[in-house]
């Protein structure tokens, strides 16, 4: 067991790196420094304020190799900063970046906590319900309504949530954010409700298509042989062996919880990670993007390490290969 | 400027005559098996509504994809237009068939100050803010939305068939470099992968397809790589390797066809993924220009207005929903159908 983790971990460093070269070759060796100092500084800068901001930047040092003094080059630069979390400053408007990081958590994990709890609650519960009318008008019109849900764009879901809900309606503010509790769930109500809303059709299809394949297993033949009820068996019996998919989704998921929701927050005006990265977009913030995708990344890395152990865990069968 | 936009025209019209030999070729190819004729069958016997629709979308995107220069209308004022290549989708609509700035479907006058429109009641579907005809932009998206799924398949199908075959087929040192190279673009977000590629591309079409194209392909490789790996141990291609067969014919008589169904799923399956992508890619400002997923983003503020702008909105978010439903719906049966085991799950 501990080999077992110890050689995952080492697989995901190696990983780690692999994409720590990716992110190398797409912004330094495909982008342009002297292009990006233009979109920073503007246009019609002089030469001489372009090309201190390319040194002041790193984007000047030798891309692999340099002679005198090893070490002292880009890349070296690009996987020390990254590996240390010592990311440097923004591009664009000189902002230290892992402050930012630090400030945007908070928000952005105000909206993506509640949105996933909530979530996971509707998704697993709806769907056991349209399961446990499977093959009944219940569970097609389930099915169709969940194909209606996901053929609609977020973008529309955010447009109708915040036209009928926030304008028509006036339930709640717009958009907006504030850290005080009380006034925080006001703001935050919409954009949850627009989230789930958004997730419910696709986390439901996927749900019941575990919980329907589950219910033809010979466990719960002999459970209902047994004198078993039906709703006993699906929240005790199928829910129990559904778990591994479950867990795989629930866990995989856990990184965009701290990386925040782009869309959401940028038109709910919450200043989280997710309005970060879009503000990164606009100002053509190279600095902030990487590092925002490499953690991204390493989030990510870490979760799949660890469903792969709680694998092990939930399904004594793994731990035989 | 002019000779790019020529060149331009002309390329979309070879491509329109090869999309439309090879569809003929795929036709013919197709009926002579059974397999995928009884399949075609099965599928228009469950879905024909959303194939119809599919269909209609297909043609108003061939038809704007077939443009030339010159003809239609002889006023002074259009000379301009003349001289740009015109889609068969343009020509018919007028070449002066704009306004000055919004109206309502069918309205006789302008949105705001309500001077007369230069086409009363013409206007299916209103006017944008720019004065242009709500319905011939919609129009025009169908093309946008067909080359975003279109272009970015034919990265990620022969993409994922090349790297998956090989790393299944021969296995060892193979697998172990494509199985890393997969492993590490799957575990950067996808959105965020995205993201960094287009930003480090450059923004436009084919750049948003490669980058499209580079974080699709991983998920559709992974299938492939398993598959060949259970094929190559069947008794067929043993006895092919026994009898000296080639690798290479071995591979491309044995092992592609039995892929094909999983390419077909793939395709449908990943279409509606890749075009409702791109609307997030516009609301970032990084989509393709002329797509619904643009008019939606621009249409946002409308709805702010008092009185509200809604038909921009509409048309856009109509289109784009009939259409990946469409295809949605036909991308289920078609998994049902060709294969209900596999690809499992989701």
């Amino acid at each position: 067991m501990l080999a077992y983790i110890v050689r995952r971990t080492a697989y995901g460093f190696v990983v780690v790196l692999g994409v720590l070269l990716l992110l190398f070759a797409l912004f330094f060796l495909y982008a342009e420094p002297v292009e990006m100092a233009r979109r920073a500084v503007g246009e019609k800068a002089p030469p001489e304020v372009l090309e201190q901001w390319v040194v002041n930047h790193g984007y000047a040092k030798p891309t692999w190799w340099n002679a005198e003094a090893p070490g002292d080059t880009m890349i070296a630069d690009h996987f020390r900063s990254m590996l240390t979390f010592d990311f440097g400053r923004s591009d664009s408007d000189d902002s230290p970046i892992l402050g930012r990081i630090r400030a945007g958590m908070g928000p952005s994990l105000s909206l993506t906590l509640p949105l996933f709890a909530f979530g996971l609650v509707f998704g697993v519960g709806l769907s056991l319900f349209v399961a446990y009318f499977r093959e009944t008008y219940i569970d097609r019109m389930g099915v169709v309504l969940c194909v209606l849900g996901m053929s609609l764009s977020v973008l529309l879901y955010i447009i109708g949530g915040q036209f009928l809900i926030g304008k028509l309606l006036r339930w709640f503010p717009i958009s907006g954010f504030d850290p005080s509790p009380g006034v925080m769930m006001r703001f935050l109500a919409l954009p949850v409700l627009v989230g789930l809303a958004e997730g419910l059709g696709g986390s439901i299809r996927f749900y019941r298509t575990v919980f329907i394949e589950e219910t033809g297993r010979d466990y719960v033949r002999t459970a209902r042989a047994k004198g078993c009820g039906d709703g006993r068996i699906m929240a005790r019996h199928v829910l129990h062996n559904a778990m591994i998919p479950i867990l795989t989704r629930v866990v995989v998921s856990i990184p965009f919880l701290f990386q925040g929701s782009l869309l959401l927050e940028s038109f709910f005006g919450i200043p989280g990670l997710g309005s970060m990265m879009v503000d990164a977009i606009n100002g053509n913030d190279f600095a902030t993007l990487r590092a925002m995708v490499f953690i991204g990344a390493l989030l990510f890395i870490g979760a799949q390490i660890l469903t792969d152990i709680a694998y092990t865990l939930v399904d004594p069968r793994v731990r035989l290969s | 400027m002019n000779e790019a936009l020529l060149e331009a025209h002309i390329v979309s019209n070879l491509i329109v005559a090869a999309l439309l030999v090879g569809a003929a070729l795929a036709f013919t190819a197709a009926r002579r098996s059974v397999l995928w004729s009884r399949a075609g069958r099965e599928l228009l016997r469950r879905r024909p509504i959303a194939l119809v629709t599919i269909l209609v979308f297909v043609m108003v995107a061939l038809l704007d994809s077939v443009a030339w220069v010159g003809g239609g209308g002889t006023e002074d004022a259009i000379a301009l237009e003349q001289s740009r290549p015109r889609s068969l989708i343009d020509r018919m609509f007028a070449p002066d068939f704009k306004e000055k700035s919004y109206s309502a479907p069918l309205a006789d006058a302008e949105f705001y100050g309500g001077s007369k429109l230069e086409h009363p009641g013409t206007h299916l579907l209103g006017t944008d803010i720019l004065g242009r005809d709500v319905l011939h932009l919609t129009l025009k998206g169908a093309r946008v939305a067909l080359l975003i799924g279109g272009l970015t398949s034919l990265i990620v199908i022969p993409l994922a068939l090349l790297m998956g075959i090989s790393a299944g087929y021969f296995g060892g040192r193979i697998d172990d470099i494509v199985f890393f190279v997969v492993s590490t673009l799957a575990s950067i977000p996808s959105l965020l992968l995205l993201i960094a590629l287009i930003m480090a591309l450059g923004r436009g079409p084919v750049q948003v397809c490669i980058a499209m194209g580079v974080t699709g392909w991983v998920g559709f490789c992974r299938i492939v790589r398993g598959e060949t790996f259970k094929l190559r141990e069947l008794d067929y291609v043993q006895a092919a390797r026994a009898l000296g067969v080639s690798e290479i014919g071995i591979i491309l008589r044995h092992i592609l066809p039995n892929l094909m169904h999983l390419v077909v799923i793939t395709f449908v399956l990943l279409f509606s993924g890749l075009v409702l992508s791109e609307a997030i890619l516009s609301y970032l400002g990084i989509g393709i220009d002329g797509s619904w997923g643009q008019m939606i983003d621009q249409a946002r503020d409308e709805l702010a207005r008092d009185p509200i702008i809604w038909w921009n909105l509409f048309a856009a978010s109509t289109a784009l929903f009939v259409l990946i439903l469409s295809v949605n719906f036909v991308g289920d049966a078609v998994r049902d159908i060709l294969d209900p085991k596999t690809l499992g799950g989701e």
